[in-house]
């Protein structure tokens, strides 16, 4: 862990979902090195306010695109937009998501189905456009937020648990098959964040703020990691979930 | 999404001296300032919140709602050239900071802290080390943009909604909600600061120092020893200083490293009379000599408790009171010297007791606290109502002087102490807005007790 932090990247930085707690705070930390910036969100308003904070803070450029990610049609025209904005795609980072509300959900096939939309389908969607621009580029680095809800389902949240996971798995194998070209995939998976995801939750010790999970992320699409846990303790705690036989995992309150 | 209802707090949303507690009814995190609820329909009165850096209760509205203002964080614009900054009123100074300092500016005017916002910064027209040269916050504020409870966005300046400007700088947070600002920064050729420290034995001895450092010295401050004995009044350090003129140098940047990572302070360990009595001996002799002169980082310099995060937490469950008033320079100093004997008599006395002149420069709030006197900031365990009773003393002889109490660090003044202290008041309360409300001006208006 005492590796120096590595900060410049002058180059180009694509963000699906950027006015993202989280996505914002990884928007910044390019910024201030420098990058250039396109940035994709739901909202014109939101997206501009972005954008002046990001130039104040030293981007080079920022340019953005109006694009609700859960319709698949938009994603052609929003990563050719970014293309001719960026000319490469040099560090690419996925991270619009939604919590749902897993009480809702079990009794609603129609909301279990429309947070999938945007946790899953539409993410893995995307993901595959992106992949193959890569691919044909020969570099770059692909980031994507999952979440450890992912890594096992907990009665509490498993519909947005089995969306993460499901993308977790798809990350695993693009991530084999884009190394060969050169491409890095990063999976990234954060434990409790305060942000207005998490808005309606009692904040206790184990919540990290956006600045440590960005700062974790940042890193990792700068260095090309695989799997990152944040902050990093999460992974030894998944780990002992994981261990968890079923037979007691179902008895627990979690 | 707008959001219309509140919400129950999901943190705890103290003031600084954790006294008193007092809990809202619900909270609004403000994420984006597009997006803002109706104040109007939500039921209950509103305020905003910044990062509860004031220490009494006029940051708190006990019963109401809080508009949790930490999600406007973002830059607008900074111009390198002219040092005009524009941000969300949530960019907290230290945010400002870590962008300007680096290309040559600086905050026109530093409070101790540098954990508040631009926001609470505006509403408490907050002072710092340079009052006598620089004034207060609000002297550096172009302009900013208010939102009322009827939905207007006013942008309010010298010259436009000029009254609504003067309003709410110093305004407590009742005017209305402050989304952003347009700041007029001051340049700098360092982020060092040529500092001088001199021991000083007298109260005459302090008045001649903060005398003849006004034209030569930016910042001015100091700290005294409220335990030294009876007759003697006071003993201290003062400490002046200038940014420094030389650029800094590449190997300046290895000086200017934080020597201590900002931490949380393990529980238990708690303030007493002892030691703080032992505290302010020590602190007192660590400087045998008469006059030192060093060249420090603005860091220390500015913000030396920044260093332990929650640094109020060492009063213990009960919570402590802060004490800042200001008096007039005159009669010899005899107010100053009535409230150091107070103190003194009743054995009860702060870890940090800080003395400095206010200079003449008026500030354009109508509620502004800071006027010329000397003023001072100290703290109290609290313990109940004896230390109640003292501070309540100490506002009659401030009250006597003409002088006032400060808001953002009062718990407990007087309907009485505080109307004497601030007589604009009747023209204030016409630009509050209806449906603003805080535990502070409830309590000083007779509406609410604790
Ligand atoms: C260690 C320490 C040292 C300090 N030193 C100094 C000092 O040297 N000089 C000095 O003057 N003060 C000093 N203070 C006090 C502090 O600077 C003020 O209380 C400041 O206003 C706190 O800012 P905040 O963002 O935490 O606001 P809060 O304390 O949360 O709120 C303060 C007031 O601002 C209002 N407010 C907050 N945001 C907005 C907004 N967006 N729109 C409208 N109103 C708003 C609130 O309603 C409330 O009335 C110090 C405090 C500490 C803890
Ligand atoms: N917060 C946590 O505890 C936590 C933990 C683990 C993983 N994560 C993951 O981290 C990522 C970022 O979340 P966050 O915590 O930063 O929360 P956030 O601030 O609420 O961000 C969520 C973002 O997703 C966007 N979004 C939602 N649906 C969309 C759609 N259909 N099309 C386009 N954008 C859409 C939202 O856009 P709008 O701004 O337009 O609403 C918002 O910017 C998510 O993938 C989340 O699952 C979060």
């Amino acid at each position: 862990m005492n590796r120096r932090p590595l900060v410049n990247h002058t180059g180009s930085v694509l963000i699906f979902g950027a006015t993202s707690a989280i996505a914002t705070d990884v928007a910044r930390r390019f910024a201030s090195g420098g990058a250039t910036l396109f940035l994709v969100g739901r909202s014109e308003e939101k997206l501009s306010a972005l954008r002046d904070d990001l130039l104040v803070r030293g981007a080079a450029r920022v340019e953005t695109a109006v694009a609700d990610l859960t319709e698949i049609e938009s994603h052609e025209r929003v990563v050719e937009a970014a293309k001719q904005a960026l000319g490469t795609l040099d560090q690419v980072l996925v991270a619009y998501g939604v919590l749902g509300d897993q009480r809702a959900s079990e009794t609603s096939v129609e909301t279990t189905l429309r947070d999938w939309q945007v946790n899953a389908t539409s993410t893995i969607a995307l993901l595959t456009l992106l992949a193959n621009e890569l691919e044909r580029q020969r570099f770059g680095t692909l980031a994507v937020i999952s979440s450890v809800a992912g890594d096992r389902g907990r009665q509490s949240n498993y519909v947005y648990g089995a969306a993460k996971a499901a993308l977790s798995a798809f990350l695993s194998g693009l991530r084999a098959r884009l190394s060969k070209a050169g491409v890095h995939v990063v999976t990234i998976k954060p434990g409790m964040v305060d942000t207005p995801m998490t808005a309606q939750m009692k904040k206790g010790p184990l919540f990290a703020s956006p600045a440590r999970v960005g700062q974790d992320i940042h890193q990792a699409m700068l260095r090309g990691r695989d799997v990152v846990y944040s902050p990093w303790y999460w992974r030894g705690v998944m780990l002992v979930i994981r261990l968890i036989p079923e037979p007691v995992f179902k008895r627990l309150p979690l | 999404m707008k959001r219309t209802v509140s919400q129950p707090p999901t943190k705890a949303y103290e003031s600084w001296g954790r006294y008193p507690r007092v809990e809202p009814c619900g909270v609004i995190p403000l994420d984006w300032r597009d997006e803002l609820p109706d104040f109007g329909a939500l039921g209950a009165s509103v305020l905003p919140y910044g990062y509860g850096r004031s220490y009494g209760d006029s940051c708190l509205n006990k019963n109401g709602i809080l508009l949790d203002a930490s999600g406007l964080r973002r830059f607008i614009a900074f111009d390198d050239e002219t040092g005009v900054l524009r941000c969300e009123a949530g960019v907290r100074l230290d945010d400002i900071l870590s962008l300007v300092v680096p290309r040559g500016w600086f905050l026109p005017v530093s409070p101790g802290t540098k954990f508040v916002s631009v926001g609470g910064a505006i509403a408490n027209d907050i002072h710092g080390k340079n009052h006598h040269q620089g004034g207060t916050w609000g002297r550096h504020v172009r302009r900013f943009e208010l939102v009322r409870s009827n939905g207007e966005r006013l942008i309010c300046s010298a010259e436009e909604n000029a009254e609504l400007y003067r309003a709410t700088i110093g305004g407590l947070g009742l005017t209305g909600l402050i989304t952003s600002a347009e700041i007029q920064l001051k340049p700098i050729k360092s982020a060092f600061i040529d500092e001088e420290q001199i021991r000083f034995e007298s109260l005459d001895e302090f008045m001649e120092l903060a005398q003849e450092s006004v034209d030569d010295f930016e910042y001015t401050v100091a700290w005294i020893d409220c335990f030294v004995e009876e007759g003697r009044y006071i003993r201290g350090h003062f400490m002046r200083g200038n940014h420094r003129e030389a650029p800094d140098r590449p190997e300046d940047a290895k000086r200017a490293l934080p020597l201590v990572v900002p931490f949380n302070l393990p529980g238990g360990i708690l303030l007493n009379q002892y030691t703080v009595r032992a505290f302010n001996t020590v602190y007192y002799h660590r400087q045998v000599a008469k006059r030192v002169r060093k060249t420090i980082h603005y860091e220390p310099f500015f913000y030396p408790l920044d260093t332990i995060h929650n640094w109020n937490k060492i009063y213990g469950d009960a919570g402590f009171l802060q004490y800042q008033c200001v008096v007039p320079v005159e009669n010899d100093n005899a107010a100053i010297k009535e409230i150091l004997s107070r103190i003194r008599r009743s054995g009860e006395g702060s870890f940090f007791t800080v003395f400095k002149t206010f200079g003449e420069i008026a500030s354009p709030g109508m509620l502004s606290f800071p006027r010329p006197g000397v003023t001072l900031a100290l703290d109290f365990a609290y313990r109940g109502t004896s230390t109640l009773d003292l501070l309540e003393s100490l506002d009659a002889v401030v009250r006597a002087s003409g002088g006032a109490v400060y808001p953002a660090k009062d718990a407990r003044m007087s309907a009485e102490s505080f109307h004497t202290f601030f007589p604009a008041w009747d023209e204030f309360s016409e630009y509050i807005d209806p449906c603003f409300s805080s535990s502070f001006i409830r309590r000083v208006n007779g509406e609410d007790t604790l």
